[in-house]
């Protein structure tokens, strides 16, 4: 057992490990370069959030290599437990949770506080994982489609009650592990068409997208006239697409809060505000921005020195990174996050077991999609949600929650040429 | 079948894609726009303004003549104003609700971060006031900054006046200037803008989010202090511009007197003229807008912008030049028939004496001498060469400083008319001689000067050949002026002085002279008098003299426009600023003459075009009419009430501009 285990942890992809660590003391370095320092601060101050973020840090390390420790098989069969218990932690939350800026999403435990929607993820992770292994399916039929479903959008919709918006978007991240598992490309097509006539809908005048759409429609209808069941699915299509326009305008003004509704107005620069809740996107860029090229130097960030950006070391810690090391620094973040997405999905192909890969390709989308929407919104590409930078942005929840999402493929990429 | 492990490219492709525009858009904030990186100064960065005093400007005698006064801006930053009681700092400003409204609207309008004037320069009971309950408003601060004072209110076109920079002036000054300066728009204000202005200091701090100061930034190493305006010492001797100015209410034109010595400029009267104070502080806008509205246009800076012939006071040049070129000699005479026939024309002479010398010809102010001596320097090189020898004795006459800038230390001095030979080319062909250009030889016609320039040929003569560029400012600070010491020659010997002179002594000194009635006693003062025509009105009443004769200590130019003869009004205003500079005081009798001098309302008639549309012909002939019967009673200075009701009648839209008492 001692030799076998050496084995394994030989295996161990110790690159993505090497990466795992870096991003962390980097957000280290710049949790602590967020908050003020009086002149005659003591070295080192426990109490504070970088002394705190320290300990999370060691503690998530130690969380990481004891999961590295454990029998890989066992991931697969208690999965359905994990899943059950994360769900079971959902429901309790909207009971017992604490509420914090808005979202009964923490559930108090002592001195610390647990955020089950951070659990859920690789709890839904895991279980879709064995779904998708178990049962094999193609998803060309509409049961394993909407099994698969259910399995995303109960923590989904659960999480939605909260209600956090952002820690719900990112189960959409699920999409493209089942696409890689045989979903139809269209369901990503379709996605991608409902965000592009989202926005179109706040951009363009209904009227004239009404008209470019029956236009395309009347177009490809015309190419292909000698086929009648693309000309009926055509017409299917352009009927959905403007319904969903009025609906989307419907569910917009009805549905959204106020403050979404607000937050993606800004985004598409339907409105302007320079003091209410487009502040912290203004202020956040303005301390990107004025690092330029190379930073302000560490420190040396008069932005973030002086308390400019709300919620500096956590949702928005990219922007200190921003302005004391400048585009420099910004570049190497986003290199070593993709060069570990990439590395992941490398991983994951290389699995015997649709399990592993399964779970691999979860892990990196669930990653990319806190990357993009984070980096995202504190430059203005991407409406306001709250979701934290992975490994970087301040908090124990978020760190563990994501070196154990991490470390558990890590671990399952370790045994990839024995069982399962 | 699909390959399904291809899929694994597209997903990471879309990572690629997704990575790519992050990064095309933080390189565009970052590196191709600095937007971000000027927002993130001004975030932190403020910068308070430390307005340095204005310079002092003394007069010659050290008295303070133009000073500097403290004065309070409100300031606001819009963004950093909390709900406040809108009513009570209304009521500590007193102004009233709807304008503290207003007043805010626009702060906003122009920065909602920078700190706004709210109110300008807010009354000093104002201040006290709102010192008690300033901490009720956040946002507001004051901003002490001083203002102009010119104790004695006079000398409105000279010292000019300042005011808030225009945008035009700050793309003028490559941004020296801030929107909220001030800049020295005309006069002295404008021209010694440089050096009285001093250097505006920047205090730059740094405050965080919560607008509390963190410190100073950088350790102050852009931290400037402001540096005060220099002094300035003027030649100006404030009690005789007062006197001028007052000898010169409510009349029109233009007195400049000069110390021959050094070119200093002793006072410079231009009338109608206005206290300075008056564009000073809130009402500034309206006050300049009265000005401007004037039919009497005190914003002309008459003594170097108003053109005048310069007259009878013209011929001691042409005496000296005819010396100097030898076309006559101090013997020589004419015979006068009481008048000049040149070509066609005739031009009359006021006096009867037959036979005349140089002497009494100046004294006399004798048309026809003069027209012979013109006459003769035209035509000493034969008839054929007269539009040389006129080109000659033009340049002559320029060296004098006609028909050109004597560079006076103000904005705006204006050169006159005095044509080079081509213009008559251009006018007459080339077939054009002393007949056609006779006029000049008693300073009518064609040649047009400035009170300055007029004044400082007399400082030719009472130098005895050279001045000294005429000027203002005789020092900055310590430091005297160089450029105020070269002397400039006009090219005519010491020698031929005498006779002029003694001419000059005789018009005011003797009963046949023009100007006896202007005799000074104990001060032996040399002049000329001059009555101008002038084709729009009434003659203007000329005098140049200068005292004493030896070693003269002022020169002087009185121009009174439309006032007759230049023995009535600008003989008498000379004299009496003479004794005052030279003496200090006008004495004995002569004082109540200096009351009844002040008193004489002579401004022309204004035709208000907007009430009379056309003007019939009874009216310009009763026009005509009081303006003859007007000038009788100056010739026999008739001091008779009728006269006055013809002038107040003149006088119904008369405004303030004569506050000077």
């Amino acid at each position: 057992m001692q030799q076998q285990g050496n084995r394994f942890f030989f295996n161990v992809d110790w690159i993505s490990v090497l990466i795992y660590i870096c991003l962390c003391a980097i957000g280290f370095v710049n949790i602590y370069a967020s908050i003020p320092h009086p002149e005659n601060s003591s070295a080192f101050d426990f109490g504070s959030s970088y002394g705190k973020q320290l300990i999370y840090i060691i503690t998530g390390l130690i969380l990481g290599l004891s999961i590295l420790l454990f029998d890989g098989r066992l991931f697969n069969v208690f999965s359905p437990f994990v899943y059950g218990g994360t769900l079971l932690l959902l429901v309790v939350v909207l009971f017992v949770g604490r509420n914090v800026g808005g979202n009964q999403a923490w559930i108090p435990l002592g001195s610390f506080r647990l955020q089950p929607s951070e659990f859920a993820k690789f709890g839904t992770a895991l279980f879709l994982a064995r779904y998708v292994s178990s049962f094999n399916p193609k998803f060309r039929d509409f049961k394993s489609i909407f099994f698969a479903a259910i399995i995303v959008l109960a923590p989904l919709a659960l999480i939605m009650l909260q209600p956090d918006t952002g820690s719900a978007l990112v189960f959409l991240a699920f999409m493209f592990p089942l696409y890689r598992e045989g979903l139809s490309g269209y369901f990503l097509l379709i996605f991608l068409g409902m965000i592009v006539l989202f926005v179109a809908d706040f951009l363009v005048p209904s009227a004239i997208l009404i008209g470019i759409i029956i236009a395309v429609a009347g177009l490809f209808i015309y190419a292909n006239k000698r086929k009648q069941t693309i000309i009926i699915t055509t017409v299917m299509v352009t009927v959905i697409a403007i319904a969903y326009l009025f609906l989307v305008k419907v569910a917009f003004n009805n549905i959204l809060a106020p403050h979404q509704r607000t937050r993606i107005e800004l985004m598409l620069g339907l409105k302007t505000d320079n003091k209410g809740a487009g502040y912290n996107v203004i202020q956040s860029q303005i301390a990107i921005g004025s690092g330029q090229a190379t930073g302000r130097g560490f420190l040396q960030g008069t932005q973030t020195k002086y308390g400019y950006v709300p919620a500096q070391s956590t949702d928005f810690i990219f922007s200190t990174v921003g302005e004391e090391w400048g585009f420099v620094g910004c570049f190497v973040i986003i290199g070593l996050f993709i060069f570990l997405l990439l590395r992941l999905i490398n991983l994951a192909e290389r699995q015997r077991s649709t399990f592993s890969r399964v779970y691999g390709y979860s892990v990196a989308c669930i990653l990319f999609f806190h990357v993009f929407i984070n980096i995202g919104m504190t430059i203005g590409i991407i409406p306001v949600i709250g979701i934290p930078l992975p490994f970087i942005s301040y908090g124990g929840s978020s760190l563990w929650s994501f070196t154990i999402l991490l470390f558990i493929f890590l671990k399952l990429d370790s045994n990839r040429m024995g069982f399962i | 079948m699909e390959q399904l492990f291809n899929r694994k490219y597209i997903i990471q492709g879309l990572f690629i894609v997704v990575a790519l525009i992050l990064l095309a858009k933080l390189f565009y904030i970052q590196i191709v726009s600095d937007k971000a990186f000027v927002s993130a100064e001004s975030n932190v960065l403020k910068k308070k303004f430390k307005y340095p005093a204005r310079g002092a400007i003394l007069d010659r005698t050290g008295k303070v003549i133009v000073q500097n006064e403290p004065v309070y801006d409100l300031m606001v930053i819009p963004n950093e104003v909390k709900a406040f009681d809108t009513l009570a700092l209304a009521n500590a400003l007193e102004i009233s609700l709807a304008d503290a409204r207003k007043f805010m609207r626009k702060a906003r309008a122009k920065s909602p971060y920078q700190a706004t004037p709210f109110v300008k320069q807010i009354s000093v009971q104002s201040y006290a006031r709102l010192q008690e309950i300033m901490y009720r408003f956040p946002g507001f601060s004051t901003q002490d900054r001083t203002i102009r004072h010119y104790p004695d209110s006079v000398g409105g076109q000279l010292f000019g006046y300042v005011k808030e920079v225009s945008q035009l002036d700050i793309e003028k000054s490559e941004n020296y200037y801030r929107s909220g300066d001030y800049i020295g728009k005309s006069g002295l204000e404008r021209s010694y803008e440089e050096v009285l202005r001093g250097e505006r200091g920047v205090v730059n701090t740094i405050y965080d989010v919560h607008n509390t100061p963190q410190g100073s930034y950088a350790d102050g190493k852009y931290d400037i202090n402001a540096i005060a305006g220099e002094r300035l010492i003027s030649g100006i001797d404030i009690q005789v511009q007062k006197l001028g100015e007052e000898l010169m209410q409510n009349k029109v034109g233009a007195i400049v007197a000069i110390e021959p010595s050094s070119g200093e400029i002793i006072s410079m009267v231009s009338s109608p003229g206005y206290d300075p104070n008056l564009l000073v502080g809130k009402d500034q806008g309206n006050h300049y807008m009265d000005l401007i509205g004037n039919p009497y246009r005190p914003s002309l800076v008459r003594p170097i912008q108003g053109y005048y012939p310069p007259g009878s006071a013209f011929k001691p040049i042409d005496a000296l030049i005819g010396l100097q070129e030898g076309v006559i000699d101090p013997n020589t005479t004419f015979f006068c028939p009481h008048y000049y026939q040149a070509g066609n024309r005739k031009i009359k002479c006021e006096h009867f004496d037959g036979s005349i010398s140089l002497r009494r010809g100046i004294a006399r102010s004798c048309n026809t001498y003069f027209c012979y001596v013109f006459q003769k320097l035209i035509t000493k090189n034969g008839m054929k060469n007269q539009r040389q020898t006129y080109q000659e004795w033009r340049d002559k006459v320029s060296k004098f400083g006609f028909g050109v800038k004597l560079d006076i230390d103000l904005p705006f001095e204006k050169k006159g008319y005095f044509y080079n030979s081509d213009h008559y080319d251009k006018l007459y062909g080339k077939r054009w001689g002393y007949t056609n250009v006779i006029s000049q030889a008693i300073g009518q016609g064609e040649i047009t000067a400035t009170p300055l320039q007029i004044a400082n040929a007399m400082a030719v003569i009472a130098n005895r050949g050279y001045y000294i560029k005429p000027h203002l400012i005789k020092a900055i600070g310590d430091r005297i002026k160089k450029e105020y010491v070269e002397k400039n020659y006009v090219g005519v010997d010491a020698k031929h002085f005498e006779p002029v002179i003694d001419g000059m002594q005789d018009a005011v000194n003797t009963s046949w002279g023009t100007a006896v009635l202007s005799r000074i006693p104990n001060i032996l003062m040399c002049g000329k008098t001059g009555t101008v025509q002038n084709s729009r009105g009434k003659n203007h009443s000329v005098f140049i003299g200068f005292a004493p004769r030896d070693n003269p200590k002022i020169a002087i130019a009185v121009i009174v426009e439309n006032a007759g003869y230049g023995s009535t009004y600008a003989a008498p205003i000379a004299s009496y600023m003479v004794e005052k500079y030279i003496t200090r005081q006008v004495s004995g009798a002569r004082a109540n003459q200096v009351e009844w001098m002040k008193s004489q309302n002579l401004l022309p008639l204004i035709i208000d075009k907007s009430k009379k549309p056309k003007l019939t012909k009874a009216d310009s002939l009763s026009i005509k009419k009081a303006d003859s019967a007007k000038r009788i009673q100056d010739s026999i200075r008739i001091k008779s009430a009728s006269s006055k009701e013809v002038i107040s009648v003149q006088l119904n839209k008369k405004t303030k501009i004569n506050t000077n008492k």
